[in-house]
C-alpha cells in the first residue's frame, strides 16, 4: 500500500497550515486519500508549528510516526523531529534559515527576485516538494490555480522556481483518479448545520471551534445565515435562545471553558424548551489547559451540564462524514423534540483536514416538526401532549401571547409553584426524553467496523475512531463506536458488543469516561487505553499500546 | 386570546405599595399607545430577568421570554436580530442590569440594537430579602452588609452616556404619567433606549420621600446636547441629596445594529445544491 507522510515545519506566521494543506491537495490531485494533522502552540508569531500530511490509497484519519519527506522552514523543524528522520527521509529546507543535510532552496532569494511577499514562500516550497516527489508540474499548477485565490500567475512562477531548484529523490506514483473535497471538521460541522436548516450562528472565539465561526461568517453572504460574535459566551447562549424563540434555527460554538459559562443558559433551554445546538470542541483541560491541543475529557461534563433534569441530545461524530451528517441530525432533532443538543467534538476532528467522501452525505430523514396548533386564540406554549412535545409557535402570532419561562410554569407559560402543575411539567419533560429516545432509536447510534466475529473489540468515541479503525484492521479486531450519548443507546450498544470477550476502551481521558458510562449501563469494559498528553494517537502508538493489553 | 386590558389572570404577588404596580400600568399604557399607533400587539415581545420586577412577564398578557438573572439584553438582541419587525422590550432589575448582567447593558448600548431597556431600579435586592445593589447608597445596611456598605454606588446614567446609548432617560414610579410618557418615547426611539426608573421598594428601601423632595422634571434641557446630558447626569450621584432630574437626558439617531445584517429572502437554490457547489471549490 502507498502510505506517505510529509512533515512541514516552520514558525507560527510562516503559513505552515496552508503549506500542509497545499501538499494534501497535491496528493489529492494524484488520486490519494489524505489526512492532515496540524500541531501548533498558543502563540501568533515564532514558536514551532508543523503539519503532518499523510496520503494513502485507502481512507485514513490518523498520522504516522514516520516522515518520508520533511519540508523545513525553520531549524526546529529538523532538530525537533530527529526521531522521525531516517536515511530514507527526503529533506528539503529553506537554505536562508536552515542548515542540515538535504536539498536547500533559496526561498528568500527567489521571493526577492520576484518581489514577492513572504507568504508566497509556500508556493516555492510545494514546487520543490513536487519535484523531489516526482509529481509533474501540471499537478502543481492545478493546485495553485484551484486553491490560491490571489496572484496565481506570480505564485506559479515562484512554484516553478522552487520546482527547478531541487532534483527528484523519491518518486510518488499516481494512486488513482478520484479527487475528493478536502475539508476540516469545523467546515463539515458548519455545512452539516446549514444542511439541517441553520439560520443563525452565535459564538465567541475559542480554539478549537474559532474556525467554525470564521467559516460560517465567511459563507454568511452566500447562505441565508446570520453570524454574530457577542461579548462573551453567556451572551452567546442567551442570544441564541432569543433567535430560537423568534423561530430561527440557531447553533453556538465553543470549547469547555466557554461551555462552562453557557451552562446556566443551557439549563434555561431545557426549562423553556427553546431549542439550541452547541458545538463543543474539546481541548486539553482542565481550565485553560493546552488551548491548541486535543482531548476527550468533557463527555461527562456535557452529559450533566446545567442544573436540574431535562432531556438533551448529545452526539459525538468521529469522522468528517459523521461530522456533516450528525450536525444536521442534531439540529433537526433539537427542533423536533424542542431540546438542547450538543455536538461533542475535539481539536483533532475540528482542525484536522480530511479527504471527504461526498458519497456519504446522506442525512437520515428525521421527519417533520409537530404541526402548529390549529386553534387561533387558544395557543398555549406548553400544552400537555401525549409525547410531551407541545406545538411551537413564534411571535408574531395573531391573538396569542407566546410565553416561555425559566421558572416552573403552567401550560400558558406563566410561573407556577403549584405542586400538581410542577409534577405535570416534569412528567412532560420526561415524556419528551422518551420521544427523543424513540427518534434516536431509529438511527444508527452505534457503529461497528472491522473484523466481524472478532473476539476483541476497541470501544471508542469521537475522533479516535479513525485511528482505531486503522489499527483494528491491522490486528484483526472489531471496532464499536457509540455516536449518540444522550439518550444513551443501551440496546444498540449491547447488540454491538455481543460476542466480544475483550472490550478495550480507547479514550483521550484519564478516568475512562465512556467506560464508566458503559459500566453504569451494565456493559463490562475490560481495559482502558488512555492518551493524556494533548496529542492524538498515532497509528504506531495505538498499535503498540494495544499489543501490551491484548 | 390576550385580554383587552393586557393583564393576565395570574395572581399578583408584589407587596402592597410596590413600585412595580405603577411600572406595570405605565408600560401597559405605553404599549396600548403603540398599538393605537398601528403596531400589532403580537409584534411586541417582553423579555424579563429574575427578581420582583420580572413578574411583570407573568402579569402582562403579551409575548414574553421570562429569562434568567441579568440576561435580558442578549435574549432581546437575539429576538430583534431574528425578526427586526418585532418591538422588543427588556424589563430588568438593578441587580440584573447593573450587577449580574452589566456587560450586556454596556454592549447593548455599544451595538445600538433597537430594543428598549427599562430598569426597575429600586436600589435593593427585594426578592432575596434586602441586600445592597450597585445603586444602593454608600453605607446601606442590608442583610449582607450589616455594618453598612463600604462602596459608593455607580451612576448608570453616566455609564450609559459613556457607552454610546442613543436614548437615555430617567423617570420614577412616583410619577406615573411621566413614566408612561418616557416609556412611550423610548419604545418609539429607533435604537437602544435606556430608561432608569427610580422605583421604591415598599419592604426594603422605601425612599418615596427622597424622590418626591429631590426629584424634578426637566425643562429647557436640550436632549441633543451630549455635554449638557453629561452635566445633568452628574447632578445626582445616586448617593447624595442633590436634585434628581426626571426626563429625557439624551437622544441621538444612529444606525442600528441589525441594519448591518441583510434580511434573507428564500433562495431558489436548495441548501444541498449550495453545499455541493461549495464542496467543488475544495477539490
Amino acid at each position: 500500500m502507498n502510505d506517505i507522510s510529509v512533515l512541514t515545519g516552520g514558525r507560527a506566521g510562516d503559513g505552515i497550515n496552508s503549506a500542509g494543506l497545499l501538499i494534501a491537495h497535491l496528493f489529492n490531485q494524484m488520486g490519494y486519500q489524505t489526512y492532515m494533522y496540524f500541531d501548533y502552540p498558543s502563540l501568533i508569531k515564532g514558536g514551532h508549528n508543523f503539519t503532518i500530511t499523510r496520503a494513502a490509497d485507502k481512507k485514513i484519519g490518523a498520522h504516522r510516526e514516520r516522515c518520508d519527506y520533511l519540508l523545513a522552514l525553520s531549524q526546529d523543524s529538523i532538530d525537533l523531529h530527529r526521531d522521525l528522520i531516517t536515511d530514507d527521509t527526503v529533506i528539503l529546507f529553506d537554505s536562508g534559515r536552515v542548515h542540515g543535510d538535504g536539498q536547500g532552496i533559496a526561498v528568500g532569494e527567489i521571493l526577492k527576485a520576484e518581489q514577492a511577499p513572504a507568504v508566497m514562500g509556500n508556493s516555492c516550497l510545494i514546487g520543490a516538494f513536487a519535484r523531489a516527489a516526482g509529481i509533474p508540474f501540471d499537478v502543481v499548477e492545478t493546485v495553485i490555480r484551484r486553491q490560491i485565490p490571489k496572484e496565481r500567475e506570480k505564485n506559479l512562477v515562484i512554484a516553478r522556481k522552487g520546482y527547478d531548484s531541487v532534483s527528484e529523490k523519491r518518486s510518488i506514483p499516481r494512486a488513482g483518479d478520484t479527487c475528493c473535497p478536502l475539508l476540516n471538521g469545523n467546515e463539515l460541522i458548519g455545512l452539516g448545520l446549514l444542511h439541517g436548516g441553520l439560520d443563525a450562528y452565535v459564538a465567541y472565539p475559542m480554539t478549537p471551534t474559532s474556525n467554525l465561526l470564521h467559516f460560517l461568517a465567511g459563507v454568511a453572504g452566500s447562505f441565508p445565515l446570520t453570524v454574530i460574535h457577542p461579548e462573551n459566551e453567556i451572551a452567546v447562549m442567551l442570544m441564541a435562545l432569543g433567535f430560537s424563540f423568534a423561530g430561527k434555527k440557531t447553533a453556538v460554538g465553543t470549547s469547555g471553558g466557554g461551555f462552562c459559562l453557557m451552562t446556566e443558559g443551557f439549563s434555561l433551554a431545557g426549562s423553556s424548551e427553546v431549542p439550541v445546538v452547541v458545538v463543543m470542541g474539546q481541548r486539553t483541560g482542565p481550565s485553560t489547559g493546552l488551548p491548541t491541543y486535543t482531548g476527550q475529557t468533557d463527555l461527562r461534563f456535557v452529559l450533566h451540564a446545567g442544573q436540574g433534569e431535562f432531556p438533551r441530545l448529545v452526539v459525538a461524530p468521529g469522522s468528517p462524514e459523521q461530522a456533516y451528517v450528525w450536525s444536521s441530525v442534531a439540529l433537526s432533532l433539537a427542533w423536533k423534540c424542542q431540546v438542547p443538543a450538543v455536538i461533542l467534538v475535539d481539536k483533532t476532528l475540528c482542525e484536522g483536514t480530511y479527504s471527504f467522501d461526498d458519497t456519504a452525505m446522506t442525512v437520515p430523514d428525521t421527519g417533520d416538526e409537530p404541526a402548529p396548533s390549529p386553534e387561533a386564540g387558544q395557543y398555549r406554549r406548553y400544552a400537555i401532549t401525549e409525547n410531551g412535545i407541545s406545538p411551537m409557535q413564534f411571535p408574531p402570532m395573531k391573538d396569542a401571547a407566546i410565553k416561555v419561562n425559566s421558572y416552573a410554569h403552567d401550560e400558558a407559560g406563566i410561573t407556577t409553584e403549584k405542586a400538581d402543575m410542577v409534577l405535570l411539567m416534569t412528567e412532560k419533560r420526561q415524556r419528551k426524553a422518551q420521544a427523543l429516545k424513540y427518534e434516536t432509536d431509529s438511527l444508527e447510534c452505534v457503529k461497528t467496523y472491522g473484523t466481524s466475529g472478532a473476539r476483541t473489540a476497541l470501544l471508542c468515541w469521537g475522533s479516535t475512531l479513525l485511528v482505531c479503525k486503522e489499527v483494528a484492521e491491522r490486528l484483526g479486531f472489531r471496532v464499536v463506536q457509540p455516536i449518540v450519548f444522550s439518550p444513551f443507546p443501551e440496546e444498540q450498544l449491547r447488540e454491538a458488543v455481543a460476542g466480544i470477550r475483550n472490550l478495550i476502551a480507547v479514550e483521550e481521558n484519564a478516568e475512562g469516561q465512556l467506560r464508566l458510562l458503559c459500566h453504569q449501563h451494565g456493559i463490562p469494559v475490560g481495559s482502558h487505553i488512555a492518551k493524556l498528553d494533548g496529542r492524538p494517537f498515532s497509528v504506531e502508538e495505538l498499535d503498540a499500546r494495544l499489543r501490551e493489553v491484548s | 386570546m390576550p385580554s383587552k386590558d393586557l393583564i393576565t389572570t395570574a395572581q399578583n404577588t408584589w407587596c402592597p405599595g410596590c413600585g412595580n404596580f405603577t411600572l406595570q400600568f405605565a408600560l401597559r399604557n405605553a404599549i396600548k399607545g403603540l398599538v393605537a399607533d398601528g403596531v400589532p400587539l403580537e409584534n411586541i415581545v417582553l423579555v424579563t430577568g429574575i427578581g420582583c420586577h420580572a413578574k411583570i412577564g407573568d402579569y402582562l398578557d403579551i409575548n414574553s421570554f421570562y429569562s434568567i438573572h441579568g440576561r435580558t439584553i442578549p435574549v432581546a438582541t437575539g429576538i430583534k436580530l431574528a425578526n427586526p419587525d418585532l418591538t422588543v422590550i427588556c424589563c430588568a432589575g438593578d441587580g440584573d442590569a447593573y450587577a449580574e448582567g452589566l456587560d450586556h447593558l454596556i454592549f447593548g448600548a455599544k451595538r445600538n440594537t433597537d430594543i428598549t431597556v427599562i430598569v426597575h431600579n429600586n436600589r435593593v435586592y427585594g426578592l432575596t430579602t434586602g441586600q445592597y445593589t450597585p445603586t444602593s447608597p454608600l453605607g446601606f445596611r442590608g442583610r449582607s452588609t450589616p455594618q453598612g456598605t463600604s462602596e459608593a454606588p455607580f451612576n448608570p446614567i453616566s455609564l450609559m452616556l459613556a457607552s454610546g446609548a442613543g436614548f437615555v432617560a430617567r423617570s420614577t414610579t412616583r410619577k406615573m404619567p411621566h413614566l408612561s410618557g418616557i416609556i412611550g418615547q423610548a419604545l418609539r426611539h429607533r435604537g437602544f433606549s435606556f430608561v432608569d426608573v427610580l422605583q421604591i421598594c415598599a419592604s426594603y428601601f422605601n425612599v418615596s420621600e427622597l424622590y418626591d423632595r429631590q426629584g424634578y422634571e426637566l425643562s429647557g434641557h436640550d436632549p441633543a446636547d451630549f455635554q449638557a446630558a453629561c452635566r445633568k447626569a452628574e447632578e445626582w450621584d445616586y448617593n447624595s441629596d442633590a436634585p434628581i432630574a426626571f426626563g429625557l437626558l439624551y437622544k441621538e439617531e444612529k444606525p442600528v445594529f441589525e441594519e448591518h445584517f441583510s434580511r434573507h429572502s428564500p433562495s431558489s437554490v436548495s441548501r444541498e445544491e449550495q453545499i455541493r457547489a461549495f464542496l467543488e471549490t475544495k477539490r
